[in-house]
């Protein structure tokens, strides 16, 4: 019997405003609140609350039976609280059901697992804390942003107490494997690695609504014979989509949720197939192999590399500065200060500066804010100047910086006096008052 | 003494330094007793500043043109259609309509918006060569039917339309040369566009250059007569006080400030070098690049590649008052030129007391004391006096001071004097 293992990311990124050079120094607020709300509203509108809607109907008619797991960036949570409460809602909803997992990942869909350990855990940290509180869920398994795997990724992960990991089964770490198997970390085998199906998956995420595809139009019992038709000794079926792929990436009039629904009750009623969330498959499959993966991979474009992140000089130069500056965040205690810090390591960011060309069709891609990969780059070391000289306010860099920094309360603090002092002046210059009003009268 | 001019363009509607300069130069003429300006340019747009000329759009101009005039005591009605062999039509079919009727051999046809006048952009974009065409046969017009002394032409777009009034007028031409094709394309130059520079500077009585630099390349390579070519070096409009639409500055860090186009012409990769070159020393210094062009993507990129985009900032085009904003936060403003024949950018910072450094290839550099001057290429001299301006006040405030004093030396009225030097010479 074969497990279905069906998992979408949930993510939205805080878009910047256009920030430009004047604005250094004297605006501190960076963000688009217009584009985020109306984003996530429609979003919101589109795909996720009739997804949910449709994944609790399910839940409750197949009696447990249907099972799906999630990642939901904390960005995203925090714009749902903001714009779209109900979504936050259905979502909590879905966990009371018990047949919902939720994995932990960076909290702001960070690349921090590439350079910063500490920023890394940091992040981790906050998210799982997050859904803790949010859904009374404690993750055990890991999913990085864009499914980002290395063995030491994988070997980080692993000693950080998580039994699995998901990521992208790459056809270049893969070689004639497949990956509707359970494999192990290279490093540390005691950490499961769950290999997504890139083909059937993005049967759904990609080509679903596509007239010219030669499989058009895809029907459930086409696609569950597909699943039949699979090798009988395979063992999990890892379909990993972005949750717009359902309402926004393939819109409602394509008849997506309907596919879903219909899906849904023919893998119960199946004798061959069932849906497993990923805690699930790991405690009950066996591993069948180590994968090594030294090059990190990710589930983008035709590469399944970080091309689409850090691939020109720009990308790296800005994801190099951005991260100068995790020591001395480590230190700040300042809320805004750290809030921002969370947003600017948004993967988004990293993802409009890219100058690689390719039209797969990444629902990312057609929302990029900017007209040029170079504008997104100009607009980015704005921001990240201004955040960098409010930083040093706060956390100074170097001596020179500090004492400085000593000075400048210095100055406040004398600015403060002086003002009370003035008050008080000014108070005590005050002609005086007779003391009895009722005297005014007579 | 009246002077028919053509030009291009003209504040407010510009798009560099040759509209600003013919302003300038026209204010100046403008102030001489007895001269009279009429400035033609393509597209007028009707807010242009007129005070001290006259300006005409050739889009204005109808072509066959029906004068009216009313005889005195009379109330009949007379006019006059000027005897030009100019064909106006409405589209291409009404060409070939027009066409194929009988016309003397030396007809020519111009296409019209509603078959009266003839539509210009007045820009640089496609179709170029086209307007430049038409410019010349509506100079035709305003030449039969204008009353002047000496035609002068302002750069290679108004070239043929000064050539063409002079053959209509028989009147002696001036062109006034405020860039050759070699400045801005480098040395690879269109041969369309060197062939209109050098018939222009043929035909003109007189040549006037706006720096030794460009006579040089007027006689040189355009083959032109020494004693025909005359240095009138620009001056600078006093600046206005008006602030722009932008916010104070918001650091207190040092600004170096390039402003221009983004182009080989200008030199911004050598300011990029310089400015890595600088910040390996300090640390207290922002970059900006203002302006747009050609190689901004590929400039974006460089400093990406030495890791200073964090000090560099780019903030596109910039408006009229938008610019002196910015030079109000600027510490140094650097020039860079590969080859500029003039550069009047230079002169408006220093009215608005900021140190700047030059390149030797800028005409700017034959007139200006209180500026460093440096090689383009040699980005450790430039990094040096950047690094020397910001750290030691006292040469900062050197230039500032005398720069300021020197720049205000420099009127238009004086280079008016020199054009009309110039003119009388042309006319005896």
């Amino acid at each position: 019997m074969k497990s279905i293992c069906l998992f979408f990311q949930v993510h939205q990124p805080f878009r910047h405003r256009r920030y430009r050079f004047f604005d250094i120094g004297n605006d501190h607020y960076y963000y688009d609140d217009y584009s985020n709300d109306a984003i996530l509203r429609k979003v919101a509108d589109k795909s996720y609350l009739p997804g949910n809607k449709l994944l609790l109907e399910l839940i409750d008619k197949l009696e447990g039976k249907f099972k799906v797991s999630f990642s939901i960036t904390g960005t995203a949570l925090e714009q749902f609280e903001l714009y779209a409460p109900e979504v936050l809602d259905s979502f909590r909803d879905l966990a009371k059901t018990g047949c919902v997992e939720f994995l932990s990942e960076t909290y702001s869909h960070s690349l921090s697992s590439l350079k910063d350990e500490n920023a890394f855990k940091d992040q981790v940290k906050q998210h799982s804390e997050r859904i803790f509180g949010l859904f009374g869920q404690k993750p055990r398994v890991f999913r990085n942003t864009e499914m980002i795997y290395s063995n030491e990724i994988g070997e980080l992960i692993s000693k950080m107490g998580y039994t699995a990991i998901l990521t992208e089964g790459a056809k270049q770490v893969l070689g004639w494997k497949s990956p509707n198997f359970v494999y192990v970390n290279a490093l540390n085998p005691r950490l499961k690695v769950l290999m997504r199906n890139f083909k059937l998956s993005d049967d759904l995420a990609f080509r679903f609504s596509n007239g010219n595809w030669s499989e058009f139009p895809l029907t459930a019992e086409k696609y569950i014979g597909w699943l039949n038709r699979l090798d009988k000794s395979e063992e999990v079926v890892n379909l990993f989509l972005s949750y717009e792929a359902f309402g926004e990436r393939q819109p409602a009039e394509s008849g997506i949720f309907n596919f879903l629904e219909a899906f849904a009750s023919q893998v119960v009623k199946s004798d061959e197939l069932k849906f497993a969330t990923p805690s699930e498959v790991v405690e009950k499959l066996q591993p069948v192999s180590v994968v090594n993966v030294p090059e990190s991979i990710s589930w983008a474009d035709e590469e399944r590399d970080l091309t689409a992140w850090l691939g020109n000089g720009m990308q790296k130069e800005a994801f190099n500065k951005l991260y100068e500056l995790s020591s001395r965040m480590k230190r700040c205690t300042d809320e805004n200060l750290l809030k921002d810090w969370n947003y600017l390591q948004v993967s988004d960011h990293f993802y409009y500066m890219s100058t690689k060309h390719s039209l797969d069709g990444n629902p990312n891609r057609q929302q990029n804010p900017f007209d040029s990969p170079y504008e997104a780059f100009i607009n980015y070391m704005n921001v990240l100047s201004d955040f960098k000289i409010r930083l040093n306010a706060v956390e100074p860099e170097n001596e020179t910086e500090s004492e400085i920094a000593i000075l400048q309360r210095i100055i406040q603090e004398k600015d403060e006096k002086l003002k009370k002092l003035e008050a008080d002046l000014s108070r005590l210059q005050k002609p005086k008052r007779p003391r009895n009003p009722r005297s005014k009268k007579s | 003494m009246k002077i028919l001019m053509f030009g291009w363009e003209f504040p407010p509607h510009i798009s560099g330094g040759l509209g600003t300069a013919c302003y300038g130069l026209t204010r100046g003429l403008s102030e001489i007793k007895d001269l009279e300006v009429t400035f033609v340019v393509p597209k007028a747009f009707g807010d242009e500043e007129q005070t001290a000329m006259k300006l005409i759009g050739a889009n204005n101009i109808p072509i066959n043109r029906k004068e009216i005039f009313l005889k005195e005591g009379s109330k009949s009605m007379d006019y006059i259609e000027v005897d030009s062999l100019i064909v106006p039509y409405v589209g291409e079919e009404e060409f070939w309509k027009q066409k194929s009727k009988k016309y003397p051999r030396s007809t020519r046809f111009v296409e019209t918006n509603d078959g009266v006048t003839v539509n210009f952009s007045g820009s640089y974009g496609d179709g170029l060569l086209q307007e430049i065409k038409n410019y010349g046969l509506v100079a035709e017009i305003i030449a039969a039917t204008t009353d002047f002394d000496i035609i002068h032409a302002h750069d290679w777009l108004a070239y043929p339309a000064g050539i063409a009034a002079k053959q209509v007028s028989g009147k002696p031409l001036v062109v006034h040369v405020h860039a050759t094709d070699f400045d801005r394309s480098g040395g690879s130059v269109n041969p369309n566009v060197y062939s209109i520079e050098r018939e222009g500077m043929e035909i003109a009585d007189k040549v006037i250059t706006v720096s030794n630099l460009t006579r040089d390349t007027v006689i040189n390579k355009y083959g032109v007569d020494p004693e025909k070519v005359k240095t009138v070096y620009n001056a600078v409009e006093p600046v206005d006080d008006e602030p722009g639409t932008l916010p104070p500055k918001g650091i207190d860090e040092k600004v170096v400030t390039f402003l221009g186009r983004v182009t080989m012409q200008k030199g911004p990769e050598y300011f990029i070098e310089a400015a890595s070159l600088v910040l390996r020393k300090m640390n207290n210094v922002r970059f900006v690049m203002a302006g747009s062009g050609d190689m901004l993507d590929a400039m974006i990129n460089r400093t990406a590649e030495l890791g200073i985009a964090d000090k560099f900032h780019f903030t596109g085009f910039l408006k009229g008052s938008d610019v002196n904003d910015l030079f109000r936060m600027t510490d140094v403003f650097v020039m860079p030129s590969v080859s500029e024949p003039f550069g009047i950018v230079p002169l408006e910072a220093m009215q608005l007391k900021v140190p700047v450094i030059i390149s030797n290839q800028s005409g700017v550099a034959e007139v200006l004391e209180n500026a460093i001057k440096i090689d383009f290429w040699d980005t450790f001299a430039m990094a040096d006096s950047i690094y020397g301006i910001l750290n030691y006040a006292s040469l900062a405030t050197y230039f500032k001071e005398e720069g300021k004093h020197e720049v205000d030396e420099l009127r238009w009225l004086d280079s008016a004097l020199k054009v009309k030097n110039i003119y009388d010479q042309v006319l005896t």
